[in-house]
């Protein structure tokens, strides 16, 4: 086990160097199909059963472009405000791994489909970044490696390894940035941010579904230091294995703060590529960067070069969705919420779902109450996706329910309780759990009244203008009634009762 | 044009993966040698006027529905390999790192 | 009977056939017998279908209950082992593929069973196809049927040599740079290179993907044309195939033993491939001789200047070699074919690099280090990225040729048939074989090679190379059939007729230690 990485301060690091950074995200597409070949593309399924031979790389096979992947891949290239290539082609990337099933990746090089973008990105406290984008361009992914016999299920001293080609040709969108500059302290803020926008992007055009635990949205951080006011780059390192938007952030950090121990002890950086480890919440040294690097691009004989459609490409821009930063800043002012509480919306993933509530005719306060309160409270415990738990037109039925009195807060939790569970709809549930707040006056009244017969000395107390007393009556009631009262109307019999 | 020195050929061999014999990387230093002098002539005619042909056809756009197709049985997806697990391919341990 | 059947044509069987004068199963055991009587001395064949006669059972069948049959239904073909067959092991000549057997057909040879024809088994061939005379098989060399101690040429040595021999009456090939032409001229058979995406490359274990094609190998130029005629036209499984509909190149063929066929066709001599230093004295001489049979058959000829294809094979051998190190990175033995694993603890990539160290054959691995460097960073721009600039110089004087002219013709290789052992040490002179037929190929343009003669001074067969534009495969065989019968009456009988015999006796006389 290597040594423990030296790290200077955080805030003392920024003051001493600029952070420089770059990402190359990697975006999954959601076609049908795989990039060159007409097999499924989807997630799972028995090792080795979704192939063709392209797939497998057989001797003889050829690659074939999916047409809606080229489609997908231009319009996030325009939604990252990006030039689109008149004449676009693929390139083999060369390089032997067991993953890569002919040893060469068809990617492209120096005629990527989309290039010289831009992308606003907004931090919590409203700072505004552009970063600049170089390029978005189509690839292949590779198979799925399982590592036997070592101690973490990792490379390093695992016995043999299981090849899984399911995923080897799996559209994929790679997004590289120019470097980014001017970040300083925020830079880890910006790179989970980042990454965020364009999660939040791919998802706006329908062309991903952009899971990062499902790996299809994956980031690599490049980081380098310089003096500040020096104008050559450090030697950067890239930083693999970053996968949620937390771990960005905590991986810029970390990287950062090894740097620049280095640095300031009078080292240099090795160009290397690094891994992010989740657990311990630092990078490890992989394999430095080589020669063995050389990956011999050249344009792939077997494609022919895409041109894309002027039309076509003027009919995705007219349809590109409102950019995500803009699209935030209308909702909030639509709903009027304070800061902090769309920010709380906005944290929780949850923009989605509460816009998708308050169009089916919910109120976006009591939407926003719902989503980042009891529904994110149950989500956390079973540890899954609020958006998973329960559809917005339920909870906007939800809603509904409680604001005409049927149901009161406390009776709505368990009517959600069932909704998740699976048991219908609120309405269904209300019915079938009978949940319903009883607003029937005379079994209210007759609950009322009984409830004073037993406790004598509290009526006389409330006769006798201790209204507070009234309280435990209500109580009693409402236990009675096994919550399926409105408090509210509980009290008023209650005090129109007693002095009768 | 400078020569090929075996060194480079050894770093070649390693880039193809490919376990050449000292005597091999020998005696391919001298053919190959020899090759690249004689084709090295092409830089004489290669202009930078002259635009580079990649594909003797053109045909742009070759694309295809986004429809499923057929796929292979885990058999037969298997039936080649040289050792599987039953239904993955087997290998041993990694050295490098994913790219 | 069985020397009867193998000696028609497969036109003439195909007619037979259809007549019921004869099965195909006695057709294809005919071919199976001749196979067994020769090809212990020929060695065409790597793979014999076992399951052959179950086939032609069945077409016969289908043709007694009055099926709709293809105009070749019945007639045997032979199948250079570069093509995936899912009923027979592809090896592309190599040990690193020994024994696989691909889970798919080739769209070539999916065509050939819907069209009904019989494969009778896998050819031999240069490792990969990187050769031109099939001595670095890796399952041993093909000897030509003309003289059991040359070469057949290559890398197609076996489809040509087991047509030359009568052992199947067609065969399919592949050319990268004159793999099915140059044999052809050799073993004084027909063979065609398409335009590039005439015929689909799906299931052609890829050599160099901008070069190669598959095509007919025939002894007869109708032959050619109706094979050609199955295994032609798109498939969208190879984004490089033509999507035009094609002409049938057997109705060319056939119209173009119409009287004055040739009147008025305006020929070119490529200067830079029309004989003189570097080909054999035979070869230019035949070559003559068939310009001048054109010329007194009413074709204006004349002579073309093509300075770029001084530069073609250089160009060629930085191309190919660069395509090729990366075709052939999947042979690694992770998912099929050889796997070699050293001693003591290997990783995967030792096994990968010992692996392809014992499977790949010593030109294989040539080409592989030349195609390395041809591609490494600093080398790119001098070597891989000039040679795709005299590809385009390349095109560019084909394309004012044929302002010029409608058909182009040269030798089809610059000697004859030379002995087996001769050039193996001596790789660049190997490169050499190649001369005449590249261009065609770094173009994109078809080529036919039909036989001319025998060269005066050794007696082997010697071939005439015919060329057209793009997509103009059909000119080769309407003017190339013309040109057959031509020189076929002048001859008195087809040329292969002058083959000869191979027998038992022969047999054994090659057993005593050839090559």
């Amino acid at each position: 086990m290597a040594a423990k990485d030296a790290l200077m301060d955080f805030d003392e690091a920024i003051e001493r160097f600029e952070p420089v950074l770059g990402f190359e995200v990697h975006v999954e597409l959601a076609t049908k199909t795989k990039m060159f070949s007409d097999a499924p593309n989807f997630f799972g399924g028995e090792p080795n059963t979704n192939v063709t031979p392209v797939d497998l790389g057989l001797p003889g096979s050829l690659p074939v472009v999916n047409e809606q992947a080229v489609r997908f891949s231009i319009n996030l290239g325009l939604a990252l405000g990006c030039s689109i290539a008149e004449s676009s082609r693929f390139s083999r990337k060369n390089y032997f791994y067991p993953d890569n099933p002919k040893n060469y990746q068809i990617s492209q090089y120096d005629e990527p489909i989309a290039f010289e973008g831009e992308v606003e990105v907004e931090l919590a406290d409203g700072t505004l970044f552009q970063v600049p984008i170089e390029r978005a361009h189509m690839e292949e992914d590779a198979g799925k490696l399982t590592h036997v016999g070592g101690a973490t299920g990792r490379i390093q001293g695992a016995e043999y390894s299981l090849v899984d080609y399911n995923r080897a040709g799996v559209p994929l969108v790679e997004i590289v940035t120019k470097p980014i500059f001017g970040a300083a302290h925020r830079a880890p803020e910006l790179g989970a941010a980042y990454v965020q926008v364009i999660r939040d992007l791919v998802r706006a055009l329908g062309v991903s579904e952009a899971r990062m635990e499902r790996g299809n949205l994956r980031c690599d951080a490049n980081i380098s230091l310089r003096p500040w006011g020096q104008e050559k780059l450090g030697t950067r390192t890239e930083t693999k294995n970053v996968n949620s938007f937390r771990a960005v952030e905590r991986a810029i950090r970390y990287e950062i703060q090894r740097q620049a121990a280095i640095l300031a002890d009078g080292g240099t950086i090795t160009q290397e590529t690094r891994h992010w480890h989740e657990d311990t919440g630092r990078t490890s040294a992989g394999r430095p960067k080589s020669d063995a690097d050389d990956y011999r691009y050249f344009p792939e004989p077997d494609l022919l070069p895409v041109v894309p459609d002027p039309a076509m490409i003027e009919e995705l821009r007219a349809s590109l969705p409102e950019a995500p930063v803009a699209r935030r800043r209308r909702l909030k002012g639509e709903w009027g919420f304070a800061d902090l509480e769309f920010q709380d919306v906005v944290n929780g993933g949850l923009l989605d779902e509460v816009e998708a509530t308050v169009a089916a005719g919910a109120p976006a306060q009591a939407a926003r109450k719902w989503w980042t309160g009891e529904i994110s409270r149950v989500a956390n415990t079973q540890d899954a996706a609020a958006g998973d738990l329960v559809s917005p037109a339920h909870v906007a039925e939800l809603i509904t329910l409680v604001e005409s009195g049927d149901l009161t807060d406390r009776l709505a939790r368990q009517v959600l309780e069932g909704v998740i569970a699976g048991e219908g709809s609120p309405s269904a549930v209300v019915e079938s759990r009978g949940l319903k707040v009883v607003s029937d006056d005379s079994a209210l009244t007759a609950a009322v009244d009984e409830a004073l017969a037993a406790q004598p000395d509290v009526l006389a107390k409330i006769k006798d203008g201790k209204v507070q007393a009234a309280g435990a009556i209500i109580g009693a009631v409402m236990k009675s009634m096994r919550g399926q009262a409105d408090a509210a109307r509980v009290r008023e019999l209650v005090l129109e009762r007693a002095q009768a | 044009m400078p020569d090929i020195t075996s060194e480079q050929v050894a770093h070649l061999a390693n880039l193809a993966r490919i376990a050449l014999t000292p005597d091999e990387i020998e005696k391919l230093t001298g053919e190959l040698s020899h090759i690249v002098d004689s084709v090295a002539k092409v830089t004489e005619v290669a202009t930078p006027d002259v635009p580079a042909t990649s594909h003797p056809v053109t045909l742009p756009n070759v694309l295809r529905p986004d429809v499923v197709g057929e796929t292979l049985t885990q058999q037969q997806a298997l039936s080649g390999a040289p050792d599987t697990d039953g239904e993955r391919f087997r290998v041993t341990a990694i050295l490098g790192e994913e790219q | 009977m069985t020397d009867d059947i193998t000696k028609l044509s497969a036109a003439a069987l195909a007619d037979a056939l259809v007549a019921r004068d004869v099965s195909s199963v006695e057709a294809t055991q005919a071919h199976l017998d001749r196979i067994a009587a020769v090809d212990g001395d020929v060695h065409a064949f790597l793979h014999v279908n076992e399951n052959a006669l179950g086939v032609a059972k069945s077409i016969d069948s289908r043709r007694a209950a009055g099926d709709d049959l293809g105009a070749l239904a019945g007639v045997p073909v032979a199948i250079k082992d570069v093509l995936c067959t899912l009923d027979m092991p592809s090896t592309s000549g190599s040990k690193i593929l020994e024994g696989w057997v691909p889970p798919y057909d080739a769209t070539p040879v999916a065509k050939l069973r819907r069209a009904g024809l019989v494969p009778l088994g896998k050819t031999n061939m240069d490792e990969f196809a990187m050769g031109s005379t099939t001595e670095f098989s890796a399952y041993g060399p093909t000897h030509n049927p003309w003289d059991l101690d040359r070469i057949p040429g290559g890398s197609g040595g076996g489809s040509a040599a087991a047509v030359a021999a009568h052992e199947a009456p067609l065969a399919l090939g592949s050319d990268t740079g004159g793999s099915i032409r140059q044999p052809g001229a050799v073993t004084g058979t027909v063979g065609v290179k398409p335009t590039y995406g005439g015929v689909s490359r799906y299931g052609s274990i890829a050599l160099a993907s901008s070069l190669d094609q598959v095509g007919p190998v025939a002894r007869t130029v109708l032959d050619a044309a109706l094979l050609h005629d199955v295994i032609g036209g798109h498939d969208p499984r190879d984004s490089t195939s033509i999507r035009d509909e094609w002409p049938s190149f057997a109705a060319a063929a056939r119209d173009g033993l119409q009287a004055d066929t040739l009147k008025g066709l305006r020929v070119g001599v490529v200067k830079e491939l029309a004989g003189g230093e570097g080909f054999q004295a035979g070869v230019t001489q035949r070559f003559q001789e068939t310009v001048a049979i054109l010329e007194a058959a009413g074709a204006v000829v004349v002579e073309i200047d093509a300075p770029s294809f001084a530069y073609a094979i250089s160009a060629y051998y930085l191309i190919l070699p660069a395509e090729a190190s990366s075709n052939l990175a999947k042979f690694d033995s992770v998912r099929f074919g050889l796997r070699v694993t050293p001693e003591g603890g290997a990783t995967v990539e030792d096994v990968m690099a010992a692996t392809r160290e014992a499977g790949f054959g010593p030109e294989v691995k040539r080409r592989i280090i030349l195609g390395t460097y041809a591609l490494s960073a600093g080398y790119y721009d001098a070597y891989y990225g000039s040679a795709q600039k005299v590809r385009t110089l390349v095109q560019r004087d084909f394309d004012k040729a044929f302002e010029q002219v409608d058909l182009l013709v040269s030798p089809s290789a610059p000697t004859t048939a030379f002995p087996l052992g001769e050039r193996l040490d001596d790789p660049l002179s190997m490169y050499l074989n190649d001369l005449t037929t590249i261009p065609a190929n770094l173009a994109g343009v078809p080529g036919m090679s039909i036989p001319n003669g025998l060269a005066p001074e050794d007696g082997l067969p010697t071939g005439v190379q015919l060329m057209a534009p793009q997509r103009e495969d059909a000119r080769l065989y309407r003017y190339g059939a013309a040109l057959e019968r031509l020189l076929e009456q002048q001859w008195g009988a087809p040329l292969i007729d002058r083959i000869p015999d191979l027998d038992f006796s022969q047999q054994s006389a090659a057993e005593e230690g050839v090559v």
